[in-house]
């Protein structure tokens, strides 16, 4: 896990990857002004939803993938953000790209905070002391002295931006533009920070927090700093989230949400970018698969009960988590790894014989 | 030569037959053209869209839309509507705002549905809201009894069905004011949006002397094991008149703890845990002596409407289509009815099922009765009243069943 974590920043040639996917999903929306359908706006709001949990995804994988600390309250980030940048715009007015840099300032600090109790707790207890933030945000938000603010249980309708400018696409279109947008900066800027010394650091804590501490990293410092840079990216997913789905209730932040984030997680691969983006796309896609699923297989065997579709997604993770225990970005290098090694191996044999020998006599 | 202008003749005989037997069906066709229809339409289909908690905290309420496909499931067998078989789409939101906004977009851009019909809970159907009256489709008979849905100026495309809370709550307070002497009033809440709209009407219903008489509110998280605490709390306070805003498993709860602790207020208990089965006979049935509520629907398991025959066809359906259900479970008689309810309207329809046709049919129900809503009742709308089921009848348990008191109270008059 932690060798492909570490290896797929360092390996060249991932780049052209990543720049023929950034270019691909920058076409993508212009597929819809080529071939107008009625249902292109629901696969732009689908593509939306994947970014914004590719970016909450991103925001976990920082703090558990490449700090080693386990987070099951995330979904609260995710809250702060949603509710920071709802309040911004209904009771101030604010354009919704203006709270943005708001939500980062005050998710940042939030996860900072709470990046310092966290250091007395290891793993496991540090898991459950997340859960309780997981549990309680969903009340908070309900509590009666903030609820001139939240709107209480009935939570906050906001309206939905259009295209600035006058540009000639439909509103589904812009906003998929402004999550790819800030999809690419937040991805751009995980990616230097990881290449960085300071990622260096976060992997080292991971690794071996005291051995990290010997060399002189200050595993205090970086870990909370990392909580915080984690709440960011989560807390930025929720923004985007209440701007494109144009609503914020307790309701949506309920506990099932940062189990989501965390499947998205372990689904994509831990300590992987790319698997991010994965994992985003996984827990729109593969939920609403099951259901079609279930139905397909109703009508194919024409039983006489619904085959429920947790049932099918739960099935599915157990597959999947045995086929590619390291998730599948992780799955996919190992698969690429091996066909690549065969190659190799191929290719050896056919011309150089006797290099393998001598390669052979080495082991 | 000749021969072949005979064959080209003959051909063109064959041509003529073969468009005169094309025209025929043709013309057919062309008179049904004059059919109107919206999307999701077909002379064989109507695709209808839903959304219900099929997982998560709030499933147990998943029994609605249970209930409203195997409804549609019986309408099939028996033809379908006006020949059209319906084609009931219903998906699960997990009772989350955002999901139930991504699955409304896919059944109505993706799928092309005609309308939504019952989408259920508050907060989900807030989140569609201002998206279904943006897009024109109609979300019919919504599965909640928050007052906002019925606003025809503002949102036209939107209708609720049953009698909305806020007017539930002036008709308990107004009852408590007119039979209480002095009453102090102690109110259990569940922490909801089903709990604030029921709090505002009893506090407008009782009006200016709200501050007063409301002696103490605790409230309770729909996830909390139990509400003991709550209970004591609310005894301490000496309180003649308890307002019991639950749901079924607490309500259970708050009837039994008030027994054991031994306080006997006038006790209001909301509609939505007034359910025989699911409530009063877990908590006991000696312990709920003298409890009010206020009714529209009949309970499946009072022996009264044993013998009715809208129970009797009601029974026959759930063991055929729903054998799963529970029959205690008044989620089955509602979603039954709101069904009932949707069948009515597009049968109404005709061969006219666009979607302003829907709505404006849905906006026309003049006296229609419904199966297993109390006697009496009937639903009534028109292009400025949005709310189908006004009415409500008081009950009060007495021995083993629910004694209706008083008239039919529409809900203009609370």
């Amino acid at each position: 896990m932690a060798a492909s974590a570490t290896s797929w920043a360092t390996r060249r040639g991932i780049g052209w990857w990543a720049l023929a996917f950034w270019i691909f999903m920058l076409v993508l929306p212009l597929m819809g002004s080529a071939f107008p359908s009625e249902s292109f706006d629901y696969y732009m709001f689908m593509g939306q939803s994947m970014m914004v949990y590719a970016i909450a995804v991103l925001g976990l994988n920082l703090l558990t993938g490449f700090n080693g600390q386990i987070s099951l309250g995330h979904g609260a980030f995710f809250a702060l953000g949603a509710y920071t940048a709802a309040i911004l715009m209904i009771d101030f007015g604010w354009p919704y790209w203006a709270t943005i840099p708001v939500v980062a300032i005050v998710c940042f600090g939030a996860g900072f905070l709470f990046g310092f109790p966290a250091l007395k707790l290891e793993s496991h207890y540090l898991a459950l002391a997340t859960f309780t933030l997981a549990i309680a945000v969903p009340q908070l938000l309900k509590h009666k002295s903030i609820a001139g603010w939240t709107g209480g249980v009935s939570g906050l309708v906001l309206e939905k931006p259009d295209p600035p400018f006058g540009l000639p696409i439909s509103p589904d279109q812009f906003l998929f533009y402004f999550c790819l947008l800030m999809a690419m900066i937040l991805f751009w800027a995980a990616f230097n920070l990881l290449r960085g010394r300071s990622g260096r650091a976060m992997m080292a804590i991971r690794d071996h927090g005291m051995a990290a501490g010997t060399m002189g990293i200050d595993t205090s410092l970086y870990k909370t700093i990392t909580f915080g840079i984690s709440a960011l990216y989560t807390g930025i997913a929720g923004a985007l989230s209440a701007i494109t789905v144009a609503y914020v209730a307790p309701d949506s932040f309920a506990l099932p949400l940062s189990i989501a984030f965390l499947v998205g997680l372990v689904v994509g691969g831990i300590g992987s970018l790319p698997g991010c983006l994965i994992g985003g796309a996984f827990l729109v896609l593969v939920q609403n698969w099951s259901q079609s699923l279930s139905d397909v297989l109703k009508e194919t065997f024409s039983l006489q009960y619904d085959v429920p579709s947790w049932a099918i997604y739960g099935v599915l993770l157990l597959l999947l988590m045995y086929v590619m225990p390291t998730g599948i970005a992780g799955g996919v290098l190992r698969l690429r790894g091996a066909i690549a090694g065969r190659l190799r191996r191929v290719e050896t044999v056919r011309s150089k014989p006797l290099v393998l020998q001598s390669e052979g006599e080495k082991h | 030569m000749n021969k072949t202008s005979n064959l080209l003749t003959r051909r063109k005989t064959l041509l003529a037959a073969a468009g005169m037997a094309l025209a025929a069906p043709s013309i057919v066709t062309s008179a049904r053209a004059e059919n109107k229809y919206g999307p999701g339409v077909s002379d064989t289909e109507i695709k209808i869209g839903n959304t219900n908690p099929y997982s998560g905290n709030a499933s147990a309420y998943g029994a609605n839309g249970r209930a409203a496909s195997a409804y549609f499931r019986m309408i099939n067998e028996q033809g379908g509507i006006n020949g059209r078989k319906i084609n009931y789409i219903s998906l699960d939101d997990g009772y989350s705002p955002p999901k139930t906004v991504e699955l409304t977009r896919q059944l109505v851009e993706r799928d092309g549905v005609l309308l939504l019909h019952a989408p259920l809970g508050t907060a989900c159907n807030t989140a569609i809201h201002h998206y279904m009256n943006q897009k024109k489709v109609p979300q019919l008979f919504v599965a909640t009894g928050a007052s906002k849905w019925g606003d025809p100026a503002h949102n036209p495309w939107t209708m609720g069905w049953q009698p909305d809370y806020h007017t539930e709550g002036v008709i308990y307070a107004k009852h408590a004011l007119a039979n209480v002497k002095d009453p102090k009033i102690a109110i259990l809440r569940q922490n909801d949006d089903m709990g604030v709209d029921y709090l505002e009407g009893f506090r407008q219903g009782l009006g200016s002397v709200a501050e007063k008489f409301i002696v103490e509110t605790a409230t309770y998280e729909v996830t909390d094991p139990t509400i003991d605490s709550q209970m004591l709390q609310l005894k301490n306070t000496g309180a003649n008149v308890f307002y019991n805003i639950t749901t079924p498993k607490f309500a259970a709860q708050a009837i039994k703890k008030a027994a054991e602790i031994g306080w006997k207020p006038a006790h209001y208990l909301v509609n939505v845990a007034a359910s025989l089965g699911a409530t009063l006979r877990p908590a006991g049935m000696e312990n709920c002596q003298g409890i009010i509520t206020a009714f529209y629907t009949k309970d499946p398991v009072d022996p009264r409407w044993a013998s009715s025959p809208d129970f009797v066809t009601w029974k026959a359906w759930m063991e055929k289509y729903n054998a799963g259900g529970n029959i205690a479970d008044g989620s089955n008689v509602t979603g039954y009815a709101n069904a009932f309810t949707m069948a009515h309207v597009l049968r109404a329809c005709g061969d006219n099922l666009t979607r302003e046709n829907v709505m404006h049919e849905a906006a026309s129900l003049k006296n229609v009765e419904i199966p297993m809503l109390l006697p009496g009742i009937k639903l009534n709308t028109s292009a400025t009243n949005f709310y189908p089921i006004q009415a409500v009848n008081m009950a009060r348990i007495e021995g083993d069943h629910w004694a209706m008191f008083g008239e039919l109270i529409s809900a203009s008059q609370g």
